[in-house]
């Protein structure tokens, strides 16, 4: 038998950890990886010229300032096609897919997003040249988005 | 009348790399929250925006629900002549917002 003081000390050490059940965890880790099969197919993606800005204690993860740099030429025959972004714990894991060009100039994207959880966001450059290229943050958030129930 | 907000200098040297920034107001509600009463709020979102220099595509983004309300886009473009940027946002329920823009390039 679990006293009332043990099941809220069990509750408190869960919470610090995820606030999401283990099972959630399970399936939106399978749906991320599954968004990221879509994107990429059978390619590899190497770590590296991609570079994801986002602060790694996030307060509020209703509006978490998100930028993407890779490093690339923009030149017609070197070009980045598209950046995509995933989270690993929201509901859905897909945030942003910005199709660029040579004449961006610059492969340089930035967004606001909603960030459910504790867990990997991760950017993906998709070259002219078919290769893909990624870099994961961890991050960890403290009032989760998506959890505002009730307020309307 | 959906109201949006873009950022685009004026004026730039030909050849030199500008920064767009843009925003438009919208609660980009998820489909994920219920109300207080348990259903489920339907989802309401921008889909795409879509940018046009002087007719031609420069950029184009896919929206999700995991992003913010009020979607801030911003990205960046070669200032190749003088002209006008169109912006174009278009989402469910039938959203479409659309923004132009004038560059003087010199």
């Amino acid at each position: 038998m679990i006293s009332r003081r043990g099941f809220l000390l069990l509750g408190v050490a869960t919470a610090a950890e995820a606030q999401l059940p283990p099972n959630i965890q399970q399936i939106r880790k399978a749906a991320f990886d599954e968004a990221i099969r879509k994107v990429v197919g059978g390619a590899e993606v190497k770590e590296g010229k991609v570079k994801l800005d986002v602060p790694p204690l996030i307060d509020n993860g209703n509006a978490v300032p998100l930028a993407v740099e890779v490093e690339s030429p923009m030149s017609a025959a070197d070009h980045v096609k598209a950046v995509h972004i995933f989270t690993e714990r929201n509901p859905q894991p897909n945030v942003l897919t910005a199709h660029l060009g040579p004449r961006a100039g610059k492969a340089r994207v930035a967004t606001r997003a909603r960030i459910a959880d504790t867990g990997t966001v991760m950017a993906i450059a998709q070259m002219s040249d078919g290769s893909f290229w990624s870099h994961s943050v961890r991050v960890i958030v403290t009032l989760s988005a998506c959890l505002e129930e009730g307020l309307i | 009348m959906a109201r949006v907000v873009v950022n685009v200098p004026a004026e730039a040297k030909r050849g030199e790399v500008i920064e767009i920034r843009t925003l438009a107001g919208h609660p980009m509600e998820t489909g994920f929250r219920r109300t207080q009463l348990g259903e489920l709020i339907p989802r309401d979102i921008i889909r795409t925006l879509i940018c046009t220099y002087n007719g031609v595509e420069i950029f184009r983004a896919e929206l999700h629900p995991a992003i913010a309300a009020n979607p801030l886009i911003s990205f960046t473009t070669v200032a190749t002549e003088s002209g006008t940027l169109e912006f174009r946002w278009t989402g469910d329920n039938g959203y479409s917002a659309s923004h132009s823009a004038t560059i003087k390039v010199v």
